[in-house]
C-alpha cells in the first residue's frame, strides 16, 4: 500500500556531472543523428552555449543513486504498480560540463474508482533538476499508479 | 534543417511520421547502458520469461527519448518548453515504430508564440506504444 505521510515529503537525490561523451552515447541509443548532441559548433548554431542533454537524458539520473542516496520508497506494491506517465519541463537547457544536482518532492496523493471497482491509488512526484549556479533547468512530474490487483490479472 | 517560424504552422498540420527501427536487443542493451536502467525484465531474456513475458521488451523511456528525435526534427530542440508522455502498449524487439505529432493549439501567451501538439508513436500493427503531448515556443518571423 501507498505510504500517504509521503504527502509533501521532499527527497534528496544525487549530484552528478553532465558529461559530452554520455550525451553522445544517449542520442545513439535513442538513434538521434541531430548533431546538436554531438559537436559544440552546431549547437552553437542553433543558439546553444554548448551540447545540450537530450530532452529525456535527465533519466540517467538513475546511475548516480548509490548506498549514501536512496530513491524514494513509495511503499507501492511493485505486483500492482502502473507507469502513469511524465512530463518534463524545459526551463534552461541541460548542457555538457553542468553539474545537476536533483531532488524529489511527493506532490500529491489521491485516489480513483477504476473501471472494474478497484481503486486505483496515484503517486505524484516532482523532481528538479538545478545547475552549478543554483538554477533550475528542468522539472519531471511522474506518476506511479498502484491498482487493487496485479494489472496483468485484470 | 530549416527554421520553422510560428508563421509557418497552424492547427491541424502534422509532423513528417518519422519510422524507427527495427528495434534490436543490442539497441535496448545500449539504452539501459546509455540511461542506467538495468532493470533485467528489458535486458536478461530468461528473467522477463520468468517473469511471464514471452521474451525481453524495450524500457518506455527508450521509446520516450526515440520519439524526441521526430519531436527535435520537427519543432526545434531549442524551443520545447514541455514534453510529456505515458505508454500504452510495449516495444518489442523487430517492433517498427513510427512515430507522428499534430498541432492541436496554436495561441499566444506571455509574449510566447506557443504551439501545442499532441504525439504519439505506433507499432508495426496500428497500436499505439505511446502518447503524448509537446508545448514548443517558437520564433517569429515578426
Amino acid at each position: 500500500m501507498v505510504d500517504k505521510n509521503l504527502l509533501g515529503k521532499e527527497f534528496p537525490g544525487p549530484t552528478w556531472d553532465i558529461e559530452k561523451g554520455k550525451i553522445g552515447e544517449f542520442a545513439k541509443a535513442i538513434e538521434d543523428p541531430n548533431p546538436i548532441f554531438y559537436d559544440e559548433a552546431a549547437a552553437k548554431a542553433v543558439g546553444l552555449e554548448g551540447v545540450p542533454a537530450p530532452l529525456t537524458f535527465l533519466v540517467t539520473e538513475m546511475f548516480h543513486f548509490d548506498e549514501s542516496i536512496s530513491r524514494p520508497d513509495y511503499k507501492v506494491d511493485m505486483n500492482r504498480v502502473l507507469d502513469g506517465g511524465t512530463e518534463f519541463e524545459y526551463i534552461k537547457p541541460v548542457l555538457a560540463g553542468d553539474t545537476i544536482t536533483s531532488s524529489t518532492k511527493v506532490v500529491d496523493i489521491y485516489e480513483k474508482t477504476g473501471k472494474r471497482g478497484g481503486t486505483m491509488t496515484f503517486v505524484v512526484a516532482e523532481t528538479t533538476y538545478t545547475n552549478q549556479k543554483g538554477e533550475a533547468c528542468v522539472k519531471s512530474r511522474g506518476t506511479l499508479i498502484e491498482t487493487s490487483q496485479a494489472p496483468t490479472s485484470g | 534543417m530549416a527554421e520553422l517560424y510560428y508563421e509557418d504552422i497552424n492547427e491541424g498540420d502534422e509532423a513528417q511520421p518519422l519510422a524507427m527501427g527495427p528495434c534490436t536487443r543490442t539497441q535496448v542493451v545500449k539504452y539501459a547502458g546509455a540511461s542506467g536502467d538495468f532493470n533485467p525484465l528489458h535486458t536478461d531474456e530468461l528473467f522477463a520469461i520468468r517473469a511471464g513475458f514471452d521474451r525481453i521488451f524495450a524500457m518506455g523511456k527508450m521509446g520516450a527519448g526515440m520519439c524526441t528525435r521526430m519531436v527535435c526534427d520537427w519543432l526545434g530542440f531549442q524551443n520545447i518548453k514541455k514534453y510529456g508522455f505515458r505508454f500504452t502498449s510495449q516495444l518489442w524487439p523487430n517492433d517498427l515504430i513510427t512515430y507522428k505529432g499534430k498541432v492541436v493549439r496554436k495561441y499566444e501567451e506571455g509574449g510566447e508564440n506557443l504551439v501545442e501538439c499532441d504525439i504519439f508513436g505506433e507499432n508495426q500493427n496500428g497500436a499505439r506504444t505511446l502518447m503524448g503531448s509537446v508545448l514548443a515556443s517558437l520564433p517569429s518571423k515578426k
